[in-house]
């Protein structure tokens, strides 16, 4: 990984502490993930790692008593000083751990990131939310009833829709906050094929509390625990031979 | 008797009890509307049904309704921006907790109070007649603080998700207020918004000093700048459903038959307006 150029990366992060109130939740993380490839955040309850993806996109400004400082750069550009919150969000798209979509139909919904930053052509916001639907692998179950509303669909097609409501924005980076933990193993494994067919066009983040998943999807993983990172590696190097005796504790399941 | 049999019988008595209230309130309704409509219509005469200047309604059911919607005019959207900011925007603190004690206040106001108010504040102090415009502000003073509540309730009420979701798009704070927050609120707010109208329509305290009771109005004159004869002009007196029941028995003639008539449509009206409210 230490030999690729630096334009393989597309965050770079070093130094970064994040405070809320008075309990340091992230504790001098430093990491660069690459581009066009998935990056697994893996580790217990608590331990960090939702909150370090929320950071990436800035989430986090939300929250009362959240102090962070450090530097995070994508593409070599400061996301807290030379990018306002707006554009970050544009650049990287975030997935949540509920599926969350509108209560508005399902043409809308993908069309809303869109139509917020200004398109407002019908043709060419036809154009986004088919493609964008296509992207998500769920044009064909939902070409019928792109005016029914989105709150009618199972909650795997609701998670499919939420990535094609991300996609439709155009991002470069998409986050993923533990997708398929509300969801059954069918749905699973069509949102995990779904990742490993996006990151030829994009970077995916994604936060799992299912190893077998970040096994299955990731290239690199990074493990968190109590605000820090202990190993950040291949995923295949990390699960195999970790070099860190808690990874290995964590990973065989002696605790967490 | 064992735990499981006297926890039944409990649960049995408890179930009758709701019922028999149940029954105890629909009943209570049910008579006292029929009363008030079958005893409004039978001593009702067709020439009451009339839009005339004396011994009819129409006028003062046509009052009712304008000055209802004129008031909302006024007091949906400082209510609903008040319910925005209180869920969205206002900071917890002293201040936030102040202002919703005065919110709280306010909807509780005796609405005689609000009367002497209006009179002050929009004849003595503004120089406006008395008007429909008076009546319509006076009865805006007991809307907004109903319309604030339920638009308050219906943000915080959301998934806290929508505005999450919105923001992670690149929405601004204000871009999800306005096309996620709200449009997902709206039937609750028109839920408020439609026990505030009930409550305008059956105001007459709030509106015995500002309103005036004067209901010379010629329906074939549509000029807002001529003698306020203009039904649309909101500077002139207009006398409501309600004035005219306290009116009827009152002073003007002694008509209980005109103000029973009276009762019974205002009661119409309302009920219609709290059936359209669970639609």
């Amino acid at each position: 990984m230490e030999a690729k150029k630096a334009n393989d990366y597309k965050f770079d992060i070093s130094h970064l502490n994040l405070h809320y109130g008075d309990f340091h939740a992230l504790k001098d993380v430093n990491m660069k993930i690459e581009a066009n490839k998935i990056t697994a955040f893996i580790g217990p309850s608590g331990c960090g790692k939702s909150t370090f993806l929320k950071t990436l996109n800035r989430m986090n400004d939300l929250v009362e008593n959240c102090k962070i400082d450090g530097n995070v750069l994508l593409d070599g550009k400061d996301i807290f000083k030379e990018m306002d919150e707006i554009t970050l969000r544009h650049r990287v798209g975030m997935v949540f751990q509920q599926p969350n979509p509108f209560p508005k139909s399902v043409y809308d919904n993908v069309a809303y990131g869109p139509r917020i930053a200004g398109i407002k052509k019908k043709s060419q916001l036809d154009e986004i939310v088919e493609r964008s639907l296509r992207q998500a692998a769920i044009w064909d179950e939902l070409k019928d009833r792109l005016n029914k509303s989105a709150l009618g669909l199972s909650g795997g097609q609701q998670q499919r829709l939420c990535i094609a409501r991300t996609l439709a924005v155009e991002p470069e980076v998409i986050l993923m906050d533990e997708p398929t933990s509300a969801l059954d193993p069918i749905s699973t494994s069509k949102i995990e094929d779904l990742a490993m067919e996006l990151k030829k066009d994009y970077t995916i983040v994604m936060v799992t509390h299912n190893m077998q998943q970040a096994v299955r999807v990731s290239d690199n993983t990074a493990f968190f625990l109590l605000g820090e990172v202990i190993e950040y590696n291949d995923t295949e190097k990390l699960f195999s031979i970790p070099e860190d005796k808690r990874t290995e504790d964590y990973i065989t399941g002696r605790f967490g | 008797m064992n735990r499981v049999q006297r926890a039944r019988g409990i649960n049995q008595i408890m179930t009758g009890v709701f019922y028999l209230i149940a029954v105890f309130f629909f009943t209570l309704l049910i008579g006292f509307a029929s009363y008030v409509i079958i005893k409004g219509f039978t001593g009702a005469t067709p020439e009451m049904f009339a839009f005339a200047r004396k011994g009819s309604i129409g006028n003062q059911l046509f009052n009712t309704i304008y000055l209802v919607f004129i008031s909302l005019l006024f007091s949906i959207p400082l209510g609903v921006t008040a319910g925005i900011y209180l869920a969205m925007y206002a900071k917890k603190g002293f201040l936030t907790k102040f202002l919703r004690i005065c919110i709280e206040t306010l909807s509780s106001l005796p609405s005689i109070v609000v009367g002497l108010f209006g009179y002050l504040v929009f004849l003595v102090f503004f120089g406006l007649g008395k008007s429909l415009l008076a009546g319509a502000l006076s009865v805006s003073i007991l809307a907004i603080p109903v319309i604030t509540t339920t638009t308050e309730d219906a943000i915080n009420g959301l998934p806290g998700h929508y505005l999450q979701a919105s923001l992670g798009l690149g929405a601004t704070r204000w871009q999800s207020i306005y096309h996620v927050l709200i449009p997902a609120c709206i039937p609750r707010i028109m839920t408020g918004v439609i026990l505030a109208a009930g409550r305008g329509f059956g105001e007459a305290a709030a509106l015995l000093y500002t309103t005036g009771s004067g209901t010379d109005l010629r329906w074939n004159n549509w000029n807002l700048t001529s003698p306020p004869t203009c039904p649309l002009n909101i500077f002139r007196p207009a006398e409501t459903l309600s004035l005219q029941i306290w009116g009827g028995l009152q002073i003007n003639g002694q008509d209980p038959n005109l103000a029973n008539l009276s009762a019974a449509i205002l009661m119409i009206l309302v009920l219609l307006f709290s059936i359209g409210e669970m639609h």
